[in-house]
């Protein structure tokens, strides 16, 4: 499963919409994600890419949209 | 050992619902409802103190501990919100009880101070015998309609408890206590001279439903003991959907969790020990089971204590 595709599927499992978000689309904007699903979709990737993100990094700005989650995961991957 | 003797509380009688608040603030009144779980709060009176709050509170504590005021050999106050910078609100109280050189110590932390100072408590205890812990807050004095998001949280109210060095029929032993300060998020929550609270809500939520539960397992594996060994939290009554988070996060059923926000709304660091005292009236005989407690707040401030009934 490509890295977009994982965080994909566990933006599924924290949100309740039935598309995709394109890429550069804000989670935050749409409702996607707010100051209540982030912390489940912190946890969700660290069980889906087996990465430990620290408390400090859980700012909407990493976590904005599918690309830029995509770009913290590929600096962050064992 | 120390143990927790008695808990008490006081609310205001003035009540503010949110259609109170959605004239002030014109934030929706079912809006204010799905976000925080709050329904109503209580409002002190003009004139009213954080002290006399804390005073109510600490005389319906002592009534239920059988003590007497020159029982007490140190009191620990904790307030956000007291009226003055110095002295805060530990030396009103004292002087109310009539003491004249008993210590009595503020502890001006919001939300977290109580279990902060149940804390300081077990620990001072072998030395200064019972130790009255009051938090007492009057929020209501600290808001800005202006900012509907953080105006709707919160309310008054004080609560009370007495740690002691000896035990006494249907107390509580603390087992364990572990408190934490990450002071990189002192901008997110803070109340400035003069000002109104500023609270940067998704920092707060966002790391409270990371922190809360990582200090309880944390405190619970210490002692041998998993989430689902404890059939009641007490936790501080911030926003019931926050209660919700951290309950999914330990994966044990939200009703575990002691819930009285609908009524009180956010009381600060009030709601920990209004929670415990209303729990306790409502349960004067506890089963023998693990209790735990556990608050975040300013600071940020957060931590877990675990307590045994004896």
């Amino acid at each position: 499963m490509s890295t977009q595709a994982g965080i994909l599927k566990v933006i599924h499992a924290v949100a309740d919409i039935s598309n995709d978000p394109a890429p550069d689309e804000s989670l935050f904007d749409s409702g996607t994600l707010d100051s209540f699903t982030l912390p489940d979709l912190v946890t969700g990737l660290e069980k889906e890419f087996n990465v430990k993100i620290p408390d400090a990094d859980l700012v909407p700005e990493r976590f904005d949209t599918v690309t830029k989650i995509e770009a913290y995961l590929n600096t962050h991957k064992s | 050992m120390p143990y927790v003797r008695a808990f008490g509380h006081y609310v205001p009688s003035r009540i503010v619902t949110n259609a109170d608040l959605e004239a002030r603030t014109g934030r929706d009144a079912s809006t204010i409802e799905k976000s925080s779980g709050i329904l109503e709060r209580r409002y002190a009176d003009e004139g009213v103190t954080v002290a006399d709050l804390g005073l109510t509170a600490a005389q319906a504590c002592l009534a239920s501990a059988n003590l007497a005021p020159q029982d007490i050999g140190l009191i620990l106050f904790s307030s956000g919100s007291s009226e003055r910078t110095f002295p805060g609100p530990a030396s009103q109280l004292a002087a109310k009880l009539g003491f004249t050189s008993t210590p009595a110590i503020d502890i001006p932390i919001a939300s977290a101070g109580s279990l902060i100072a149940i804390a300081f408590a077990a620990d001072l205890a072998p030395r200064y015998g019972n130790i009255l812990v009051v938090a007492s807050e009057i929020m209501s004095r600290r808001i800005s309609d202006a900012d509907p998001d953080t105006a709707i949280l919160f309310g008054d109210g004080a609560g009370a408890c007495v740690v002691s060095n000896q035990s006494a029929p249907n107390s509580f032993r603390i087992a364990d206590t572990s408190f934490f300060t990450d002071g990189n998020y002192a901008e997110a929550l803070k109340l400035d001279h003069n000002g109104a609270i500023q609270m940067k809500g998704l920092d707060v939520i966002v790391q409270a439903s990371r922190k809360i539960p990582r200090a309880i397992e944390d405190l619970l594996t210490k002692n041998n003991l998993k989430p689902a060994d404890i059939p009641l939290y007490l936790m501080h009554q911030a926003n019931l959907n926050l209660i919700r988070k951290v309950a999914a996060a330990l994966q044990i059923p939200e009703d575990r969790f002691f819930r009285n926000i609908s009524h009180y709304g956010n009381t600060s660091s009030a709601s920990l020990l209004i929670a415990a005292s209303e729990w306790r009236a409502a349960n004067p005989v506890p089963s023998d089971a693990p209790i735990v407690f556990a608050t975040f707040g300013a600071g940020f401030n957060w931590g877990s204590i675990l307590v045994f009934p004896s």
